[in-house]
């Protein structure tokens, strides 16, 4: 098996305001996320050979895109893989580009999430196919779920337990205080997070992230013309994705305290881009905290924490900016809520102004390897992706 | 000999405090939860009624309701499907009358006497609505019983029976209605129940030269929690030693399903030798006259009428009952397009009516939903089909909804390891908040999902073990 590691470089990148964008259709953030991505990488819409876009919900078909942007004739593909979508879409014009196929791809993920009542057009249904025997409810009982088994598991009590999910939040909305683009830019106190209403037991409010309109877009290229383009590009060092198979719900060995779907896409990445030691090496990651809960066990499944130590770790503040390993420095899906298709990209995004050193206020201090990870799906159902990028 | 080989019977969890429908009415009338019906109920009495006796030896389902959830659509197949009978067993609905259960009741001995089946299940329930606030809101209950007809190991052997219809309107509902009506209270009760009633019953004796007094225990149907003992004494009974209370205090009536559970309660109490009389009503009436064998001394380990009334929850929310029964308008889950396919549901059937997960021939794993590959070994298309309906689980994990409008928030859904093997996520109902926890251990129960363009969806659900 081959690897993308270094095949790949990114030289230019856009991401639209995230939001309620009443006053936006799908097709203005498609113009918005990509020609900022335009202008950065200093080329026109016609030099795009080949394009890939994401969304769930918000045009469908890869002609939606092409339609927006007037790009003429060439191949749009759409991909669709729930919450994962951003990523996916990104690595699947990093592939197009290290096939050889094409000089220069576009990747776009936009979704108009605001556009349908409850955010969400329909629900995952599960175990079922449309028979409405299926279990349905918003995402969160799933991952509710997750979290009343952690506590359980590790005889966390509900305060207590609720105290390290509070953490991550009141962590993630000071972040978004800083970035101008977040849909939520407010801080939170630990009280409040600890006493909003609740959602799903054991989740409340502030554990949840919003739901929002946004786009964001990157342009690829092969190394060797990216040097031509700029200094300061972007190289692919892993692109992994991993699916479940019904796992968590067919077999009782499952133990809802960790999700192996991001287990195993992280270490395919951390084989890929040659990382031994994740918690030491990784610089910057931007995580999947749809809900604080999916945070906490990232912190585990990607190895920056011991299994059962990232409580320890929220304690003692290693994934606030200024700790040993920033997690979600733009404040994370938490601040800038979940456009589910543009999500991945908008991860990429912050992970690429964070390498350029153009991240203003929260600007780390190093920043030559970062992560971005989404998660989505349901438990047993999980889609993961993963990717990990490098300094030139 | 003909008769009764087992019985069962169901009382929902929930029962509503009259004080909450009427200032000072008294006592309290068992009421279903927002998501069981007549056809929940009855695969609740049936499943209790079958205790320890093998589905594929049942020949027969005669499901009984004024209430059926479907006008066109036959109830008695959603039971045996839930109760996982055989494919090839006699089905009918007996409907649109009080005595439908005693109705079923008679047809099913007639089959079996006349040879065309071996044992006949008869499930009857009833879920009717009385106009809130009003007299027969508070009298009406809801409720499922159900029994087993055969002709070995007869437990009740049914000795000779009487009917009558009358033509009246005493209490009725219109197809279209929703509230059951009636005319006034003593012209319904002078000229439809006391005598369609009495007119039973003295056939029944003249015809088997019985009096009275031979009588251990007189079950009549009632109405209301007077009219019945009126009856039994014009009709020469001791209302005090021979009448089984109608249980107007802690039950109601439950329609069609009322005489079936009276009798089950007086069978609680029954000693061999025991001969009882059973009366139905409804435009007519039919009687019966029965005898309790030493059989009946095999067949007391259900839960029966005295577990169930003792096992309960007491509503005194009025507001709750009524969002329960569709009554006050609901927000409903914004955005989702639900859309119902009935080929999907076709195709699920063996999976969701009768809880049948697969077991895989190769590894033994037992998988729900049922899958074409196995998830531990991959062997392909090597299931042997597994039920799960009876099995008993412990949750594993859970969450608790309190904002996705549903009729009873918190929404908990669970995630639960079956004793024995199997994993499956489900609903959970019939729970308190509180009581809910990892490790707990729950049972299986039939109930609707979702009212969806006039079809009417069921599925499994977790409850805490109906102590």
């Amino acid at each position: 098996m081959g690897s993308i590691k270094d095949r790949v470089a990114i030289v230019g990148m856009g991401c639209t305001q995230f939001g309620e964008l009443w006053d936006k259709s799908y097709k203005d953030l498609m113009v918005d996320a990509c020609y900022e991505a335009f202008e950065d990488a200093g080329i026109e819409p016609k030099d795009i050979q080949a394009a890939w876009y994401g969304s769930r919900e918000s045009g469908f078909t890869g002609a939606h895109l092409a339609n927006a942007l007037k790009l003429e004739y060439i191949p749009v593909t759409r991909v669709e893989n729930f919450c994962a979508g951003g990523t996916d879409t990104f690595r699947n014009a990093c592939y197009g580009v290290a096939s050889g196929a094409y000089d220069i791809a576009l990747a776009c993920g936009v979704e108009k999430t605001k556009d349908h009542l409850g955010g969400f057009t329909m629900y995952l249904t599960i175990p079922f196919d449309r028979s409405m025997a299926e279990w349905e409810l918003p995402p969160v009982s799933q991952f509710a779920q997750l979290a009343t088994r952690y506590f359980h598991h590790y005889g966390l009590g509900y305060e207590a337990g609720r105290r390290i999910l509070s953490k991550i939040s009141v962590k993630n909305h000071h972040n978004g205080t800083m970035s101008p683009k977040a849909h939520f830019r407010r801080e939170i106190t630990l009280e409040q997070a600890m006493n909003a209403p609740m959602i799903s037991y054991p989740l409340n409010l502030f554990d949840a992230c919003g739901m929002s309109d946004g786009g964001a877009a990157a342009i690829v290229t092969t190394p060797e013309i990216a040097k031509s383009m700029r200094k300061d590009y972007i190289l692919v060092k892993a692109l992994a994705l991993a699916n479940g198979a019904g796992q968590a719900t067919l077999q009782p060995e499952y133990d809802f305290i960790h999700i192996p779907e991001t287990v195993a896409a992280g270490k395919a990445a951390y084989k890929e881009a040659e990382i031994k030691k994740p918690r030491q090496e990784v610089d910057i990651a931007i995580v999947h905290d749809c809900f604080t809960i999916t945070e906490l066990l990232i912190y585990e499944d990607l190895g920056f924490s011991p299994r059962g130590k990232g409580p320890e770790d929220v304690e003692a503040g290693t994934f606030e900016l200024t700790g040993d390993l920033p997690v979600n420095t733009d404040g994370g899906l938490k601040c800038f809520g979940h456009p589910l298709s543009a999500s991945g990209l908008r991860m990429i995004y912050e992970v690429y102004k964070q390498m350029q050193g153009k991240a203003g206020p929260r600007q780390i201090k190093k920043a030559d390897i970062g992560l971005v990870h989404n998660v989505g799906g349901v438990n047993g159902l999980f889609n993961c992706a993963v990717a990990i990028f490098g300094r030139a | 000999m003909v008769g009764i080989t087992s019985y069962g019977a169901y009382v929902p969890l929930f029962r509503l405090a009259r004080e909450a429908i009427a200032k000072g009415a008294r006592g309290e009338k068992a009421i279903c939860n927002f998501d069981e019906d007549s056809i929940t109920m009855a695969v609740a009495a049936a499943n209790d009624c079958l205790n320890g006796i093998d589905r594929d030896t049942i020949d027969g389902l005669y499901f009984a309701t004024t209430t059926s959830p479907y006008r066109e659509k036959l109830g008695a197949a959603i039971v045996a499907m839930a109760v996982d009978l055989r494919q090839d067993v006699i089905t009918a609905d007996f409907a649109n009358s009080l005595k439908a259960g005693t109705g079923a009741f008679r047809a099913a001995i007639d089959a079996v006497k006349a040879g065309s089946a071996r044992k006949v299940m008869v499930a009857a329930a009833d879920c009717r609505l009385g106009i809130p606030g009003s007299a027969l809101e508070q009298n009406f209950a809801d409720g499922a019983g159900a029994l087993l007809i055969g002709d070995k190991d007869v437990a009740v052997t049914v000795e000779a029976s009487y009917s009558v219809y009358s033509e009246i309107l005493d209490i009725w509902r219109a197809d279209g209605d929703i509230f059951v009506r009636s005319w006034e209270d003593r012209f319904s009760s002078t000229h439809g129940y006391l005598e369609a009633v009495g007119e039973a019953v003295s056939g029944l004796m003249r015809k088997s030269k019985l009096s009275p007094k031979d009588f251990a225990k007189v079950v009549f149907y009632s109405p209301d929690a007077r009219r019945y003992v009126e009856l039994a004494r014009q009709l020469g009974f001791d209302d005090k030693s021979q009448l089984q209370d109608a249980l107007f205090a802690v039950l109601g009536n439950t329609g069609a399903a009322f005489p079936l559970m009276l009798l089950i309660a007086a069978l609680e109490e029954a000693k061999t030798g025991d001969l009882i009389l059973l009366a139905s009503y409804g435009n007519g009436s039919d009687a019966f006259v029965l005898r309790v064998t030493e059989q009946i001394e095999k067949i007391r380990n259900r839960r029966g009428m005295k577990e169930h009334l003792a096992s309960k929850k007491v509503v005194t929310d009025y507001r709750r009952y009524l969002i329960w029964r569709g009554l006050l308008p609901q927000e409903t889950i914004p955005g989702p397009i639900r859309f119902l396919s009935a080929p999907a549901a076709w195709r699920e059937r063996e999976a969701n009516f009768r809880l049948h997960g697969v077991r895989c021939q190769v590894c033994r794993t037992i998988q729900f939903p049922p899958q074409r590959v196995c998830t531990k070994c991959h062997a392909k298309d090597q299931f042997e089909p597994y039920r799960l309906s009876d099995k008993r689980a412990k949750i594993f994990t859970f969450a608790m909804d309190y904002v996705t409008p549903a009729p009873d928030l918190p929404t908990v859904t669970t995630t639960i390891d079956f004793d024995g093997g199997g994993r499956m996520e489900c609903y959970m109902t019939d729970r308190e908040p509180e009581q809910v926890k990892c490790g707990l251990p729950v049972e299986m129960s039939f109930r609707k999902i979702i009212d969806k363009d006039g079809a009417h969806i069921y599925f499994w659900k977790s409850i805490p073990i109906r102590a």
